[in-house]
């Protein structure tokens, strides 16, 4: 299988995460568009397919993100994917941060300058594009991820998901019913399961285990951490914004030979604003996006092995209820039987397992190569920027100033 | 001190000699300097050595280029216009004094010293004055033939700033020279200190207050009249420096200050001047709006600064957090690679932290400095208002007794009509001197925004160049760091 990572017309490079697409084109699919009402989000999901299991070759329909919720949960629960990584569940979208600084913004707006106010909003618009173009993206790719599957894609309910051309939350509600969250009850001590479950026989399965519990906790401490470097970083670009802002007001008013001077200096700060935006942005994209993506990621790797884990103590149990039929020679036909499935069960899961975590770490080590390179090389490319935008500004400034440096630099 | 010459005349005759040492003051170095080409002797400045410069061109005064040193460019005139400069005790002409204009090398530089040798601990600050004196008319008193020796250090107390500070403007600021502001009190900054606790914060303060007491005297020692005073001479060479007690807060002179603030504002709301001269009202309401701004400006600055110092804590921490995934990781290339990000990334909170330093010293304080000057000159102003009240009450006062004289006529009381006359004269004279204080302190007031202005030019030109520089050269190293990661990043496989 030629693996083939893809990248799409768009400018959001957060495709190239995590997907890859196989070369087969059966089965296609992409949201095209969202719309944004209040705090709901409706995902436009296009499909292109050939195979023949859909009504018909191209579709759309309209899904809420309590829909993929819907979906990712259903195929968690499903015992036939016990031995598979479920593609993480997308992120619930998440306004809060653009809206309350919205809202700061609308309170502190007497205090500003007309021209200040306008690029605060501006800056803040995009930034509700980007969280906004960040949920599609995120979204996207789990579908994509699932279609890519070869056993996944197959799944009935991934069907209904792109097909079902009416609103999903009568499902939703059926399916909340059946399984009463049931599984997920479970899941939240999976971890105390791993832990302090018995040391595997199998070494392969052990050293992951080990693995992938560390790494989680690192994994997200980074994730946070990102998290706040980035916000920093914003917050550096905004104050360039209200100096920049109070720089011109001053220059304004003033008529030594400071004048060009201040103006030229506002000037340069507004340009630096802007590309230290982009830093934060991309270093977002890349690092933060990245390390978050893998941490979910690798919970849902996590969850597998606390699948297996609960099918070995299954099986477990079951050779002790053989053993106690056998002794009280009742029911032992029913028992045997019980035993075989159960470590029928264990069987594929783990053999399953060690191809789906093999594959993982693959992947895993693939984008983090990319993206690293990337982020490093944008970085490059704006500091380079930056630079010429500094140089062009000391340059303008007049040569009595210039003259000035030179004093400066030769009595350094 | 030398002894070959005439001691300096000091303007308060009072000198009580102690010395106590009590918590939560600072000591100060005050070192001075002097280069004198003219006198390699530096005890002696001849009485008759006379440089021809007098009434000539302008003279420089070079400053030392230090590390801290914002002035580096700045440019000064010295001239000793002696009439101005013992304004207090003279009402009457001024003393016959040949104005000279000499060459002076300036440049004070102050460090900051812990001195645990009592029991509380202290702040030294050691002050380094360069001073050259070539020309002066040695008949008068002049400030500069004070200057005994070449360079000489001194201990001052941070009140012992703020005492110099409380003189000169009682002295100067009522005839309208720009009087710089000193550094402020901070309880807090000093309780750390005090407390002994020798930390990340209590050496910044340290630091941030000598800084700004460095700045401080640079101001006072450019100013071609303070320079010369004898409170700012036996500042910076007295080894002994009595006590200046009126400057803490809660004294009966604080209290004192208070009130006469109070009432100064008051009186500027009831003062209603009639403005004759257009360039007075353009200035006021020019640093009105350069006052506003200023303020603003410096806290979106301090604003930067904080978010600055905050990006890099949060870098490192990110650092430290990419170590330990690194170290977690199994894969070995992948596991170097998040290794080398994470040591990149501690370099970058590196150099973050040095940005958020020039951020401050540069920009920041420079700012605070300025929005303290427009305050002072503001201050003039209102002086000049007060003067201008002064001289017009004169003018009532004057007509008042007219009156009353020309009533006296009419009731032809000889005795009481020779007294009236008498204090006709009186208020004549006073009426008179109120025009001249007032034509005095305007034509002082147009000097000083003079200078001051072109000075203000200067050191926002030196320092928005120096700022740019620190952030091209902040640029310059994340592209040499993020280079050097790059083949690391690519190295993964």
């Amino acid at each position: 299988m030629i693996k083939l990572i893809v990248q799409l017309s768009s400018p959001s490079l957060l495709r190239s995460v995590s997907v890859d697409l196989n070369n087969d084109s059966s089965l296609l699919i992409d949201i095209p568009d969202a719309l944004c009402e209040r705090d709901k989000v409706k995902f436009t999901v296009h499909t292109k397919t050939t195979l023949n299991s859909f009504q018909k070759p191209d579709f759309s329909v309209s899904r809420q993100h309590e829909d993929f919720i819907w979906l990712h949960d259903t195929l968690v629960e499903t015992e036939e994917y016990a031995g598979l990584i479920i593609p993480p569940a997308p992120p619930k979208p998440d306004f809060e941060s653009p809206r309350e600084k919205m809202h700061k913004l609308g309170e502190g707006e007497a205090t500003m300058t007309k021209e200040e106010y306008t690029k605060m909003k501006q800056e803040l618009e995009a930034e509700y594009l980007a969280v906004f173009k960040k949920t599609v993206q995120v979204h996207e790719i789990f579908l994509q991820r699932l279609s890519s599957h070869p056993n996944l894609s197959k799944d009935r309910n991934f069907q209904i998901f792109l097909e079902y051309d009416q609103d999903l939350s009568v499902r939703r509600k059926n399916a909340k019913e059946m399984f009463g969250g049931f599984f997920k009850n479970m899941v939240k001590s999976a971890d105390e399961v791993l832990i302090s479950g018995i040391k595997d026989v199998d070494e392969f399965f052990e050293q992951e285990k080990t693995f992938l519990l560390d790494y989680f906790s690192k994994i997200k401490d980074s994730t946070a951490k990102a998290e706040k470097m980035t916000r920093s970083h914003k917050n550096v670009a905004d104050d360039y914004i209200h100096i920049s802002a109070t720089l011109n007001s001053i220059a304004a008013d003033d008529n030594t030979a400071l004048k060009q001077h201040l103006e030229k200096f506002a000037e340069l700060l507004e340009k630096l604003r802007k590309v230290e935006g982009r830093v934060a942005s991309d270093q977002e994209l890349k690092l933060t996006e990245l390390l978050r993506y893998y941490m979910r990621d690798i919970q849902a790797a996590k969850d597998l092995l606390y699948r297996r884990a609960r099918a070995l103590a299954d099986y477990e149990n079951s050779n002790k209820a053989l053993d106690k039929a056998r002794l009280k020679s009742k029911d032992v036909a029913q028992a045997e039987e019980n035993q075989k499935q159960c470590l029928l069960k264990f069987d594929k899961l783990s053999e399953s397992g060690k191809k789906e975590l093999t594959s993982f770490k693959g992947r895993r080590v693939v984008a983090f190569r990319k993206n690293l390179i990337e982020m490093a090389e944008l970085e490059i490319k704006h500091a380079k920027q930056c630079v010429i935008l500094h140089s062009t500004c000391i340059d303008l400034m007049d040569s009595s100033f210039i003259f000035a440096v030179v004093q400066v630099r030769g009595r350094r | 001190m030398a002894e070959d010459r005439e001691p300096p005349p000091l303007a308060d005759a009072v000198q009580t000699d102690f010395r106590e040492v009590e918590e939560g003051e600072d000591l100060f170095v005050s070192t001075v300097s002097t280069l004198s080409p003219t006198s390699p002797e530096p005890a002696s400045f001849p009485a008759e050595d006379i440089s021809t410069n007098s009434n000539g061109p302008k003279q420089e005064i070079l400053l030392d280029d230090d590390q801290e040193d914002l002035f580096a460019e700045a440019t000064e005139e010295v001239s000793l216009d002696s009439p101005e400069r013992e304004p207090i005790l003279s009402d009457g002409p001024s003393p016959a004094i040949t104005p000279v204009t000499p060459t002076v090398i300036i440049t004070p530089r102050v460090d900051a010293l812990f001195d645990r040798s009592l029991d509380e601990s202290f702040l030294n600050y050691s002050g380094f004055l360069f001073l050259s004196s070539s020309a002066y008319r040695g008949a008068a008193i002049t400030s500069l033939s004070l200057f005994s020796r070449n360079e000489f250090s001194v201990k001052r107390r941070f009140s012992d700033f703020l005492g110099l500070h409380s003189k000169l403007a009682s002295k100067y600021m009522h005839i309208g020279y720009i009087v710089p502001p000193a550094p402020e009190k901070s309880i807090v900054g000093m309780t750390k200190v005090k407390v002994g606790k020798e930390d990340l914060s209590s050496a910044e303060f340290v630091e941030k207050r000598r800084s700004a007491l460095e700045r401080y005297l640079m101001r006072t020692v450019n100013h071609p009249a303070l320079v010369k005073d004898p409170d700012v001479i036996q500042f910076l060479e007295n080894t002994e420096l009595p006590r200046a007690v009126s400057t803490q807060a809660l004294s009966g002179a604080g209290i004192l200050r208070m009130v006469n603030k109070a009432a100064d504002a008051v009186n500027k709301m009831t003062i209603k001047m009639n403005e004759s001269d257009a360039w007075f009202e353009e200035k006021q309401q020019q640093f009105e709006n350069l006052d506003i701004q200023l303020r603003k400006l410096h806290a979106s600055v301090e604003s930067l600064v904080c978010h600055r110092k905050e990006l890099s804590v949060n870098t490192a921490s990110f650092a430290k957090s990419a170590a330990m995934l690194g170290n977690s990781e199994d894969h070995t290339a992948l596991s170097r690679a998040l290794s080398q990000l994470a040591e990149v990334e501690e370099k970058i909170d590196q150099l973050h932290h040095e940005q958020a330093y020039a951020d401050f010293y540069l920009f920041s304080e420079l700012l605070g400095d300025y929005v303290r000057l427009i305050t002072a000159v503001k201050g003039v102003f209102d002086q000049r208002m007060k003067t201008w009240s002064k001289w017009q009450d004169a003018q009532v006062m004057l007509q008042r007794k007219r009156e009353a004289e020309a009533k006296l006529q009419y009731a032809n009381k000889p005795d009481k009509l020779q007294q009236a006359k008498d204090e006709i004269k009186e208020w004549e004279a006073k009426v008179q001197q109120g025009e001249r204080d007032f034509e005095q302190i305007s034509k002082n007031i147009r000097r000083e925004v003079e200078r001051f202005e072109k000075q203000r030019v200067k050191d926002f030109k030196v320092v928005i160049i120096k700022y740019l520089e620190s952030l091209v050269h902040t640029q310059q190293q994340l592209i040499k760091y993020w280079e050097a990661f790059l083949p690391e990043a690519k190295a993964i496989a």
